[in-house]
Formats: C-alpha cells, sequence, structure tokens
C-alpha cells in the first residue's frame, strides 16, 4: 500500500431491511478493520432504520462475473424454457396445480 | 480489424447501451472523456457536501434550543454521509481517495461556490436548508437516472435523505417570519444574500457551458442548467410567498402560463467567487487543509492497529 494511501481497506456493505429478509448490497466504505466496518456501515448506511443486520466483507475477496461476458457466461441457461411452470400444459379444468 | 475501427465500434456500443437507458458500470468500456467528466464531477459534487458541513458547523454551537441543534447535527451528518457516498462512487472510476483530497487542496478541485458565502445569522441556517438544499434537491433528483450506475444509486440514497433538509430549512424561515420584526428583518436578510448564489448553483445559462453538450448526449446530465434553475425559480416563488418573504430580484415578473422570468443574473460575481475570490473561500479550504493534517495521526494509528490483527 502507498504511504500516502492511508484512508484503510474498501469494504462492501450489505443490509437486511428485516429479519428473514435477503441481504441487499447498499454500497461500501473505508475501514481499518473489521469492528470500524461495521460500525461505520451502520452509521454511514443504517441512520434511519434501513435495517436490522448488516453483513460487510473486503471488496477485494469478491468474486464477480464480468459484465462485457455476460451474454456467453449465462448462455446454458438460455434454452432450457422448461425449467419454467409455463412450459408444462395441464388438461383443461383441472385445479390447484 | 485496426485498432481505430475498433474504438469506433466500442463508442458506438457504449451509445447504443446510452441511448437504452442501460446503466454503465465500474468496470464496463466506457470513453476516456466519459470517465474524465464524470471524475470531475462526482468528485466536485462529493467535495461540495464535505465543504458544505463548514457554514452549518458555524452555528451548531449558537442554535437556539437543544432541537434545533440535534435538527442540525444530524443533517451535518447527512452531508457527510452524502459526500462519502460519492466519494466511493467516484472511486469506482480508478482514482483514490487520497487523490481527491489533494487535487482539492491544491486548488485543482472544485467544489460549489455556494459554500463561499459566510453564514452570518441564524437565518441563514433557514435559507441554506430551503434554498441551497432546495436547489440541490432539483438536481440531484434528475441525477438519480445518470447513465454512471454507481453514481446513480448513490444520488438515490441521497435524494432519499436530503428532503428532511430542505423541510427543516423552511421550518426555520416560517417560525422567524413569525417572530418578531427584528426576526423577520434577518430572514428576508438571509434570502436576500441568498437567493442569486442560489440561482448561480445550477451553472451558466445552457449557451455558455460548454461541457454540457457531451454530458447531455452521454446521459451524464439529464436536463440543461436552464431549465432546472427554472424548475426551481417556479417552486420556491410560491413558497416565499406564503410566508411573506420578498424575492429580491426587482425584474421578476410572472408570466401569462403562471411560470416566473427572473431578472439577470451577475456572472462576474459567479465567476469571480469560483475563480477563488468570494468571502470565504480560503477559510473554507484552510479549515479543510487542517482538519485533514490534523488526522494524520489518526489515521496512522489506525493503520499501525490493523496490521497488529
Amino acid at each position: 500500500m502507498d504511504i500516502k494511501d492511508n484512508q484503510g481497506e474498501l469494504y462492501e456493505v450489505f443490509i437486511q431491511r428485516k429479519p428473514g429478509a435477503d441481504y441487499k448490497h447498499a454500497g461500501n466504505l473505508h475501514a481499518y478493520d473489521k469492528k470500524l466496518a461495521l460500525e461505520n456501515a451502520r452509521d454511514l448506511y443504517t441512520r434511519r432504520n434501513e435495517g436490522t443486520a448488516i453483513w460487510v466483507v473486503q471488496s477485494k475477496h469478491i468474486i464477480a462475473s464480468q459484465t462485457s461476458d455476460s451474454e456467453s457466461f449465462f448462455d446454458p441457461a438460455d434454452d432450457k424454457i422448461y425449467r419454467h411452470p409455463t412450459f408444462y400444459i395441464m388438461p383443461e379444468g383441472v385445479k390447484n396445480i | 480489424m485496426t485498432e481505430t475501427n475498433e474504438n469506433v465500434q466500442k463508442l458506438k456500443d457504449f451509445q447504443a447501451k446510452i441511448d437504452a437507458e442501460i446503466k454503465i458500470e465500474a468496470k464496463d468500456w466506457m470513453p476516456e472523456a466519459y470517465r474524465k467528466h464524470l471524475i470531475r464531477q462526482i468528485s466536485q459534487h462529493a467535495h461540495s457536501e464535505i465543504i458544505g458541513m463548514q457554514p452549518e458547523g458555524n452555528w451548531l454551537t449558537r442554535a437556539p434550543s437543544l432541537r434545533s441543534k440535534k435538527i442540525l447535527l444530524a443533517k451535518i451528518q447527512d452531508e457527510a454521509g452524502h459526500g462519502l457516498y460519492l466519494y466511493s462512487a467516484a472511486e469506482s472510476l480508478g482514482v483514490t481517495r487520497d487523490q481527491f483530497i489533494e487535487w482539492l487542496h491544491q486548488g485543482k478541485a472544485k467544489y460549489s461556490s455556494i459554500f463561499n458565502y459566510p453564514t452570518l445569522n441564524w437565518a441563514d441556517m433557514g435559507a441554506v436548508g430551503w434554498l441551497v438544499d432546495g436547489a440541490a434537491i432539483i438536481n440531484q433528483v434528475t441525477l438519480t437516472r445518470t447513465s454512471y450506475g454507481p453514481y446513480a444509486r448513490a444520488m438515490v440514497r441521497i435524494c432519499k435523505e436530503e428532503s428532511f433538509h430542505q423541510r427543516q430549512g423552511y421550518e426555520i424561515m416560517v417560525a422567524m417570519m413569525n417572530g418578531t420584526k427584528d426576526q423577520q428583518e434577518m430572514a428576508q436578510d438571509a434570502v436576500n444574500r441568498m437567493w442569486w448564489p442560489s440561482l448561480m448553483m445550477f451553472g451558466p445559462h445552457d449557451a455558455d457551458s460548454p461541457r454540457s453538450g457531451n454530458a447531455l448526449k452521454w446521459k451524464i446530465k439529464r436536463e440543461s442548467n436552464d431549465s432546472l434553475r427554472n424548475k426551481f425559480i417556479n417552486k420556491t416563488i410560491p413558497q416565499a410567498e406564503a410566508i411573506g418573504i420578498t424575492i429580491p430580484d426587482p425584474d421578476l415578473v410572472k408570466l401569462d402560463d403562471g411560470t416566473y422570468k427572473s431578472g439577470d443574473i451577475d456572472w462576474t460575481e459567479f465567476y469571480d467567487v469560483i475563480s477563488g475570490n468570494g468571502p470565504c473561500n480560503k477559510q473554507r479550504l484552510r479549515h479543510h487543509i487542517e482538519a485533514h493534517n490534523e488526522g494524520q495521526w489518526v489515521r496512522e494509528a489506525a493503520m499501525a492497529y490493523n496490521r497488529k490483527n
């Protein structure tokens, strides 16, 4: 790390809106350790009760797909329409299925 | 394909994405001029949030009640948060936060010139919230649709938080206009000083705004300076009338369609303040540099502690 670069590590912040909900990416922040990362995330992203739980993870630990490759990357799902319920035709009059 | 042809194709694909309202993300290809424009605009926006804490901090210890002090403190804390959201968005373009701060300290990066005006009495806290935050909101709401994803997402969060700022400012104005004659005069005086600088916040007239062309084509900006300024004028004047504030513009006219046309803006003042000759330019920057330097040992200690763990 550059000697001048003393703003700490970059963390990504995920917030759970209420118990049982999924964690949603909220943004990122700088922090010097795990404890400060959590406290900074609380102060920066939940000043108005936006959540009941927070995850923070160092940005460098996130492995991401490339948007430029998204077409070929998601290609395997393209021709499998039988994975959707609408693919199947049910006899007329049959209910609750 | 030759390199030039490849770039021509990339630029075409890029513009097609913009035209289809698909957001550009940090790792996507983008023209250098687009990246540069964003770096300049988002960092200027971030610096404005941070420097904007100073004129308000000026009144924290002298707020007239515990209620108003708590509210002002919360507002200033929001501004710090907004600065951080925006620095994060700007950093995604490949510039470190230290670099942004260095550019600010060297005078290479700007911040909104509105914060180079002093806040002389408590009514200024009202006028700042009502007019300055009000003008900022008009601009920021359109920026929630800006083409760069990280910037747009930061703007969505900021807009959600910003509307309390404007209402708290207006509430102060209402209280002062319902008060003694002296208080009413203070409120009017604050508006007299803040009105024109607020109109200048939207930037030069469209015809004199050299960077707007590309910014609109690339949908970094979604509306022109004059269009945003007119929105602000039309929204604000009825709010002033409702509490008996006079807009300090003798040439202001109401048109047949109910909208307003303001008098000429004094652009010499605007360019003078931008180029460093406003009442508080030196003070604002000096304060930021001092605070940053005084925090150096804290950052170093935190880094050392982090390395030990």
